[in-house]
């Protein structure tokens, strides 16, 4: 993973949003070029950079001119580790989908669903609650 | 259809952990911990004389600087409460001792460093001043 950077608080719940509504359309058409698409958003926005990911681009490109006031800032670590959880679950789906195990692939869109949608209506951020979680079950005891 | 009643369901079910978290959100629950005490030296700062507000964060998240200022704006009210804000990550060992789970966390400390209660996600600034006009 490269540093840790600020980034626009607001940005990640924009990024939630359009997520939901791709993984909604995978979850019904089961079309694969649909969530290749968002295995390779999530790859970039958790290995490389949330801004620079297409989601990210678009933000900073088209909403946020239009935004008012300052940008709230906030480390790019938990919402990455959001990322990452997501990549995982839609990473899974895509084995789902490839293999035509539909009822894999589906639950695993369903799962990413109701974190993205949770993120993007209520700023609830799922991977940022479990963050210190983590870091409390990968760090081992002094 | 089945696929249909499945995203029904995961939708209500978002929309019922939204909203029971936004109710829950900087609420204090009373809560006596009778772990070792948290002491001056492990927080790097002096606890006040009548209580403390142990405010834990993770580097910059949003609802810890909300919660920063909500406290920092109450506190001076009343004399002899401090409000100290560690990060969690740096202090993983009372984390751990004090079964923190997310930031931000507020523990209520007592002047002894005792826990006597808690308020997970960020408080409303009425929140705060009712617990410590009861202190």
């Amino acid at each position: 993973m490269s540093q840790p950077e600020f980034i626009d608080a607001r940005g990640p719940r924009f990024s939630a949003g359009i997520t939901t509504a791709v993984l909604v359309f995978a979850l019904f058409t089961r079309l694969d070029v649909l969530i290749f698409w968002q295995l390779a958003v999530f790859t970039v926005a958790a290995f490389y950079s949330m801004p620079m990911s297409p989601y990210g681009i678009f933000y900073r490109k088209v909403i946020v001119p239009r935004l008012k006031g300052p940008a709230p800032l906030e480390s790019s670590k938990p919402p990455r580790f959001a990322q990452l959880v997501g990549f995982g679950f839609v990473l899974v789906a895509t084995i789902g989908a490839l293999t035509h195990t539909w009822a894999l692939f589906t639950v695993a869109t369903a799962a990413c669903i109701f974190a993205a949608f949770l993120n993007s209506a209520f700023d609830y951020c799922l991977g940022c609650k479990v963050y210190l979680l983590g870091v409390k079950l990968t760090t081992p005891k002094r | 259809m089945k696929t249909l009643a499945l995203l029904v369901a995961t939708l209500v079910a978002a929309v019922a952990v939204g909203f029971i978290s936004k109710k829950r959100q900087g609420r204090f629950v009373e809560k006596k911990n009778f772990h070792p005490l948290v002491t001056a030296d492990e927080v790097g700062q002096e606890l006040g004389s009548v209580a403390t507000l142990l405010q834990f964060s993770s580097a910059f998240c949003t609802q810890c600087r909300a919660t920063r200022q909500v406290l920092e704006n109450v506190v001076p009210s009343f004399p002899g409460i401090t409000h100290i804000e560690i990060d969690a990550e740096s202090h993983l060992e009372l984390v751990r001792r004090l079964h923190i789970n997310q930031t931000p966390t507020t523990i209520f400390l007592n002047s002894e460093g005792q826990e006597i209660g808690r308020a997970v996600g960020a408080p409303k600034k009425s929140q705060v001043v009712a617990v410590l006009e009861k202190i």
